[in-house]
């Protein structure tokens, strides 16, 4: 066969986002022999969610390490790793699996660091899917980004599309501090789950890293601010689109990652629209809805010409039941009435 | 260790075909419901779509765990399953249509479809399940704490897979039941893998009945997958737990006949081939066949009975209302005595 046609440009390579995610582990491992990846099913299987999905062939059991269903031990393992200078990625397969090995992570990984004087360093990801949408029940389909951002120590990651995700991935393991990177199952661009057409998208070749702590104006507008990460994202960008058409513009800020948190992209975007909506796929009380709000009538309540409204999951553990799923979950309708309210 | 080898001389006739009646039971319900799964998950397969969406773990290939097992108990027992807890909730008696309602999440079910089907919960027949990997284990030891100190000699089984021996939630609990001398049988379902692992790349020991000792437990290992050498091992560790000797261990080799979950393509799995071939149900329908205790009559009045049960339940659920988003909030808390204290005294207040 002639190769005759043109290659299509660099730019413009799409890619899913567990592919570009595996892209970014897979090009830090080759720079870095200390990256390991670890979990359970990430060998063979490539990752329940396609995390590692060829890593195993490519860098062999050494590097990408099948391990027991012990998460304490495993995870405790990646700490201690870390701080004699690899640099390990840990896979919780479900955040909500974080219950069974939590203290390795908030009493060591996140603390070691403080507790030493800056002394050790704990260089490690803790990589984890999260979400729900697909009747996966209470114990399958959490966020739980705030729990984790709550507690001091850990970087947060939450990447919304595939360049972000293998970006983010790279940032994350080079990082000297411990990094939580979660991953929702929706964004992957999974064949066997239903995906908004974003979650497979350009995504540059080579080395690439987007630095951790900056929010991206995923969407410019004049009339309110909305305020998302994560699958949220695909969802507030679908409603934009549909409100602008009924005069509404509105714009998104994908804050990428909660810890540290962009505060500043918040206060120039509301500073300019004078409203604010918050959409988390999390838990709605003491979470990441309400600190948004706080982050700016902290610093002035007089420039929201509305009271805020916040979009989440209402205090109640995610149903199983589709119609009950759809209701606890901030899906379009939701985000289009709050934002609609905040402009009434 | 021990491996205990059937001994079909202590059961009778009718023993022997209950145990084949519920394996029967438990296999036309699930693939009642791996028929309705797939039925509406295309184009392709999403996961989200159709009338049973989500996740779906199958038993298929074993139910000789549970029916020898559930064989022992009543519905005074408690059992605390797993995130595969079909076989285990028929065999210990829960009500299909209750159960099959859960599953097309109908507010008829279980949890009136807040649950799914690994989150099953009868409070008439003690049995409850977990979709968190041996986090069954110590509500178990709950269960039999409680039935010891009321009286009487009702006991806890908690069913894990081999996978989930390697959690410290498995380990403590052991520890503990021992410790306390807690009427409890764990159960391990040994059916070799844990999703694409293999019980040799995830165990330091050949069989995790060695681990009891460990423990001050009897161990023992039930090998070939055999429903009537699993009850005999069941028949002891019962027995033990009823009298106040304390908790035992059994380990059963099984078989996973199907995916993980359906939708797993199981490339990992080198034996995949064979694998139907060493369909539990079918051998013992041959050796009871052969032994005289059950004739092509019987195979088929026990067939036809299961198969009735399992679409009137599947209609049921079918039939059943979907919950209203409007009780989304419902049943987060108990209706408390308390928040009847409260009103109370809010009344008095008024007054
Ligand atoms: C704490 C925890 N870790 C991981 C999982 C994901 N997971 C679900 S089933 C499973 C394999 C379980 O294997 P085993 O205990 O042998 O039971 P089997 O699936 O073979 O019945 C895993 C790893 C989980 N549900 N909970």
């Amino acid at each position: 066969m002639t190769t005759t046609e043109t290659a299509t440009p660099a730019a413009e390579r799409r890619l899913s986002t567990s592919k570009a995610m595996v892209e970014a582990i897979a090009l830090e491992m080759e720079r870095d022999p200390n990256v390991i990846y670890l979990g359970e099913d990430v060998d063979a299987y490539g990752g329940i969610f396609s995390s590692t999905t060829g890593l195993g062939k490519q860098f062999g059991p050494d590097r990408i390490l099948d391990t027991p269903i012990s998460e304490t031990a495993f995870i405790g393992l990646a700490i201690g790793a870390a701080t004699e200078g690899l640099r390990p990625i840990a896979e919780l397969m479900f955040v909500d699996f974080m219950g069974v090995c939590f203290d390795q992570i908030y009493n060591h990984m996140a603390k070691i660091h403080y507790e030493s004087g800056g002394n050790v360093k704990v260089p490690m990801v803790l990589a984890t899917a999260v979400g729900g949408g697909y009747s996966d029940g209470a114990q399958h389909s959490q966020c739980l980004w705030g729990t984790f951002a709550h507690l001091p120590g850990m970087k947060v990651v939450v990447p919304s599309n595939p360049a972000d995700a293998k970006g983010l991935m790279a940032s994350a393991i080079r990082d000297d501090s411990p990094v939580v990177y979660m991953f929702h199952k929706g964004v992957m661009g999974l064949p066997w789950m239903s995906k908004n057409r974003r979650s497979i998208d350009v995504v540059p070749e080579g080395e690439y890293l987007v630095p951790i702590g900056k929010a991206n104006v995923v969407r410019e507008g004049s009339d309110v601010t909305v305020v998302t990460v994560s699958l949220s994202v695909h969802h507030c960008l679908d409603v934009a689109d549909e409100l602008a058409g009924s005069g509404i513009d509105a714009e998104v800020i994908d804050l990428r990652s909660l810890v540290p948190l962009d505060r500043q992209a918040v206060l120039d975007s509301v500073s300019k629209t004078g409203r604010l909506v918050v959409v988390d796929e999390d838990y709605l009380s003491f979470g990441l809805s309400a600190e948004i709000a706080s982050t700016v009538t902290d610093v002035d309540p007089g420039m929201l010409r509305a009271p805020v409204q916040r979009v989440a999951v209402p205090d109640v553990p995610i149903p199983y039941a589709r119609a009950l799923e759809y209701a606890a979950l901030p899906r379009q309708d939701r985000i289009a009435a709050a934002i609609r309210a905040v402009m009434a | 260790m021990t491996a205990t080898t059937s001994n079909p001389g202590t059961l009778s006739a009718q023993d022997r075909q209950e145990l084949y009646a519920t394996m029967v039971l438990s296999r036309t319900f699930e693939d009642a419901i791996l028929r309705e799964y797939h039925a509406d998950k295309g184009p392709g397969f999403d996961i989200g779509k159709g009338l049973v969406p989500g996740e779906m773990h199958l038993s298929s290939g074993q139910e000789p765990v549970a029916a020898g097992v559930c064989a022992h108990l009543t519905t005074d027992d408690a059992v605390t399953a797993t995130h595969r807890p079909h076989h285990f909730a028929i065999a210990h008696g829960m009500d299909l249509n209750k159960m099959a309602a859960e599953i097309f999440g109908r507010t008829t079910g279980f949890g009136k479809g807040r649950g799914g089907h690994m989150h099953l919960f009868d409070p008439d027949t003690h049995f409850s399940c977990s979709g968190i990997i041996a986090e069954g284990a110590p509500p178990a030891l709950g269960m039999a704490f409680a039935f010891k100190r009321k009286g009487g000699n009702h006991i806890a089984v908690s069913v894990v897979g081999e996978g989930a021996a390697n959690q410290g939630a498995f380990h403590e609990s052991l520890n503990l039941a021992a410790l306390w001398n807690l009427p409890v049988v764990f159960v391990i379902e040994d059916n070799e893998w844990a999703i694409s692992v293999p019980r040799s790349k995830s165990t330091a020991v050949a069989s995790n009945a060695d681990r009891a000792s460990g423990y001050g437990m009897p161990g023992v290992t039930v090998e070939g997958n055999d429903v009537e050498a699993v009850h005999a091992a069941a028949g002891e560790a019962v027995r033990r737990a009823r009298a106040g000797e304390g908790p035992s261990l059994i380990e059963v080799r099984t078989l996973r006949l199907l995916g993980h979950f359906e939708g797993d393509a199981q490339g990992y799995r080198p034996e995949l081939v064979e694998v139907p071939s060493w369909d539990p149900i079918p051998r013992y329908e041959t050796v009871l066949i052969d032994a005289g205790v059950l004739t092509s009559d019987d195979v088929s009045r026990i067939k036809g009975q299961a198969s009735e049960r399992v679409e009137t339940a599947i209609t049921f659920a079918k039939d059943s209302p979907e919950p209203d988003p409007a009780d989304l909030l419902d049943n987060i808390f108990a209706d408390s005595a308390l928040d009847n204290a409260d009103s109370a005294l809010d009344n008095a207040e008024e007054d």
